[in-house]
């Protein structure tokens, strides 16, 4: 398992250095803003990561919420595989297509959309009882992360090109600082909160914070927009090597999320084995605890 | 449903009841908004046209501020004598206790926010020039907006340390499109420049989906021991 570590963060590094490479060299100068442009090859990857993340917190804790009742479960699988068909028919139908932005290709909303169940269940497998839970907890740490690299390279990006630091009521802008406070307010209550019942109270704040996001979206509706609009599937056109290295760049960003989530995730698996330990030996008495001992599972040791 | 409404009834007369006793909430409210509502008269001096620009949020600040000093002391009557414990374990359906809390808090901040409004009009010599009607459909929606999460994240917050800290923290962040619909439905009305009424479609499916998730996931969260 170490070994295996070591040689995608060895990887991950070379992977990391290639696409900065791209980025300085490899990609041309943007013809109107220079080379100040060149910090999407950071923001932009950081904010898929990061919404990325987020969107497996969310999954991670509706799925957490529905295993608490068998019936519950049945229901909300019922629910994501309606979610999956429904979104996919409906992006071929006519009338929905008109309701896309100009250049906005249905099958790729249609792929998004599928990504829902595939997520959900797929999760559902690969992390079994509480697991779920720590995967929650990592997602939402790391996407943090990456989110605040976005909010802080965003406005160092807009000074030269816009004159601002920040534009109050671009609606971008607005709903990823509110999602940021959202999870920073989401890690602030793991914090504080006391052990045994933390996982669910956290889990139905992450499906808060998702209600949330849309209704923000749509609260500042009738403000500009001054962000640049998404080159890939919204219908801007970019130089073929610029998208090469972005998407290079993403892959290179995904790669280091994906290492830094795992570690995490290993550490809080460390951590939660230590404190079942623990408790097992004030339990069980000091005498009899070197026996009785949880043992460590494969990934720990 | 009968007994949701028998128990939703039956605390929010006996949480009304202990409010016209103690008035602990309400007093503490209002004097805090009263103290909100001084220092920004101190701080901003406005003129007529200006402050129509400016009071639909400060109006909105003061209530949120005082909301949660309401808000923290929802739960901590029931923690005494381990009433909460009670209810636990008693065969009462959760959301009775939610929309009586829920109500409850509706109503006190309902009452502050009729006595601090003319505070607000005497203050900062408020003429509103759009249709005034509308300012009671945001206020409503607004107020149930904010009382709605808020007693269901003080219900949440009860298992932390430092639970009246927590509250806010928790509440701010999700009530921002609540928030930005009142300042910004508020601030259309006084000034008359535009229209209020997507501001009010907002505010009422911020409280149709809230409302709907707090009621789905509070047992859960009455019940996480």
């Amino acid at each position: 398992m170490k070994k295996l570590f070591l040689i995608l963060a060895g990887l991950t590094a070379l992977f990391l250095a290639y696409a900065t490479y791209l980025a300085l060299k490899v990609a041309p100068t943007d013809a109107l803003q220079g080379d100040v442009y060149r910090i999407i090859y950071y923001h932009v990857p950081s904010a898929w990561t990061a919404f990325l993340l987020f969107f497996i917190n969310f999954i991670a804790s509706v799925q957490y919420l529905a295993r608490t009742k068998a019936s519950l479960q049945k229901a909300v699988q019922w629910v994501v595989i309606a979610i999956g068909v429904i979104g996919v028919i409906a992006t071929f139908l006519p009338q929905v297509q008109a309701l896309l932005p100009t250049g906005m290709r249905p099958s790729a909303v249609a792929t998004t959309v599928l990504a829902i169940p595939a997520f959900y269940f797929l999760l559902g497998w690969k992390f079994p009882g509480d697991r779920m839970d720590m995967l929650a907890l990592t997602a939402a740490e790391v996407g943090v992360v990456f989110c605040t690299i976005v909010l802080v390279t965003g406005p160092i990006w807009a000074r030269p090109v816009w004159g601002i630091w920040w534009a109050p009521g671009d609606i971008r802008l607005t709903s990823t600082l509110v999602l940021w406070l959202i999870y920073v307010s989401y890690l602030v209550l793991r914090r504080f909160s006391n052990s045994a019942q933390t996982q669910i109270i956290a889990a139905a704040l992450a499906v808060f914070g998702a209600l949330d996001v849309p209704l923000v979206y749509f609260s500042i509706w009738f403000f500009r927009t001054q962000h640049p609009q998404p080159v890939i599937g919204g219908g801007g056109s970019m130089d073929p090597r610029m998208l090469h290295t972005l998407l290079i760049s993403w892959m290179a960003f995904l790669c280091f999320a994906f290492l830094v989530c795992w570690s995490r995730f290993r550490l809080e698996l460390l951590k939660r084995e230590a404190e079942q330990a623990e408790a097992m030996e004030s339990l069980v008495g000091a005498g009899t605890a070197a026996k009785a001992s949880v043992p460590l599972s494969r990934s720990a040791r | 449903m009968n007994s949701l409404w028998a128990v939703t009834v039956a605390t929010l007369v006996k949480d009304i009841r202990l409010e016209w006793r103690s008035k602990d909430a309400l007093n503490s409210m209002l004097f805090f908004s009263l103290l909100v509502v001084v220092i920004f008269v101190f701080s901003f001096d406005p003129l007529a046209e200006e402050s129509r620009h400016i009071v639909g949020g400060l109006v909105w600040i003061a209530f949120l501020f005082a909301a949660v000093v309401a808000l923290n002391q929802t739960w901590a009557r029931e923690l005494r004598n381990q009433v909460l414990d009670a209810y636990r374990v008693s065969p009462a359906p959760a959301n009775g206790l939610f929309l009586a809390k829920t109500l409850g808090n509706f109503i006190f901040v309902c009452v502050l926010e009729a006595l601090m409004t003319p505070l607000f009009v005497i203050f900062y010599n408020l003429h509103v020039l759009g249709p005034a009607w509308q300012l009671i459909p945001v206020a409503l929606l607004g107020t149930w907006a904010l009382v709605v999460n808020g007693t269901f994240f003080a219900a949440m917050s009860l298992r932390t340390r430092n639970r009246e800290i927590m509250l806010p923290l928790l509440l701010f962040p999700v009530s921002i499109p609540a928030v930005i619909g009142m300042v910004a439905g508020t601030t259309a009305i006084l000034t008359g420049e535009n229209s209020a009424h997507f501001y009010i479609v907002l505010l009422l499916t911020y409280d149709v989906v809230f409302t709907t998730a707090s009621l789905a996931l509070f047992k859960a969260i009455l019940h996480a021991e």
